[in-house]
């Protein structure tokens, strides 16, 4: 079957899931990567039992987020 | 690693964080990544923080779709993200490390600490989660053209 990935048209295994489809797109560090499909955005804990079907549009997003509780030294020490 | 950005997008997001604060401010950048490790931002989202506070950020995933999809329509690379400090320094923060899980992307940190001085780096960030590197990128304002 055909579905989009990333706004690429790709050809998958028929059944394939959203966790087979990370391994098989080699997603860095998956723990972090938020899916959604067809816009609906789907749950981490249901990507094992979740379905693609024909014309899916999968997108991978990464969590974006960060905070400012401790600084933290960088290599060359500045800050300007 | 060198990355570009234009005089008046660094003005717009200076203004958006001053005008949230001190709530941070985020959003993500987009552009060219050149073969000759020049990335080049053409466009800034400014994207909500769904946390609302002065001490962390999370980007609106709905947003952050929506901007993807604008990048991948206006043929942009995704170049990573930008988030102030409001009242610290620019520099990622060990929460900022450890949220930041793409190792291609250039992450921009846009400080308020010094009122009127704002202070806009640029970082790059790689490794396993507790032994992550983070590098400090050029980071060049560029005067635009009036023509």
């Amino acid at each position: 079957m055909k579905i989009t990935v990333s706004g690429t048209v790709k050809e998958v295994a028929d059944g394939l899931t959203v966790s087979q489809l990370i391994e098989q797109e080699n997603v860095e560090t998956p723990q972090y990567v938020t899916v959604s499909v067809n816009e609906e955005f789907i749950e981490s804990g249901t990507f094992d039992t979740h379905i693609l079907k024909e014309g899916d549009e999968v997108e991978f997003l990464y969590f974006m987020g960060g905070g400012t509780i401790m600084q933290s030294i960088i290599q060359d020490g500045s800050d300007e | 690693m060198k990355i570009t950005i234009k005089e008046s997008d660094f003005n717009r997001i200076y203004e958006h964080a001053l005008s949230v604060a001190p709530d941070e401010a985020c959003g993500l950048i987009a552009g060219t990544d050149g073969e000759d490790g020049i990335r080049e931002i053409k466009k800034v989202y400014i994207l909500e923080n769904i946390d609302h506070t002065n001490e962390h950020f999370t980007i609106d995933p709905r947003e952050q779709l929506k901007a993807v999809k604008d990048m991948r329509t206006l043929g942009l690379t995704p170049l990573g993200n930008w988030h102030s400090h409001p009242e610290t320094p620019s520099r990622p923060s060990e929460e900022d490390k450890r949220l930041a899980n793409d190792s291609s992307a250039s992450y921009l940190i846009l400080s308020l600490e010094k009122e009127g001085s704002p202070v806009l780096n640029a970082f790059h960030v790689e490794g396993e989660q507790g032994n992550k590197t983070v590098r400090k990128e050029e980071l060049i304002i560029v005067e635009e053209r009036q023509d």
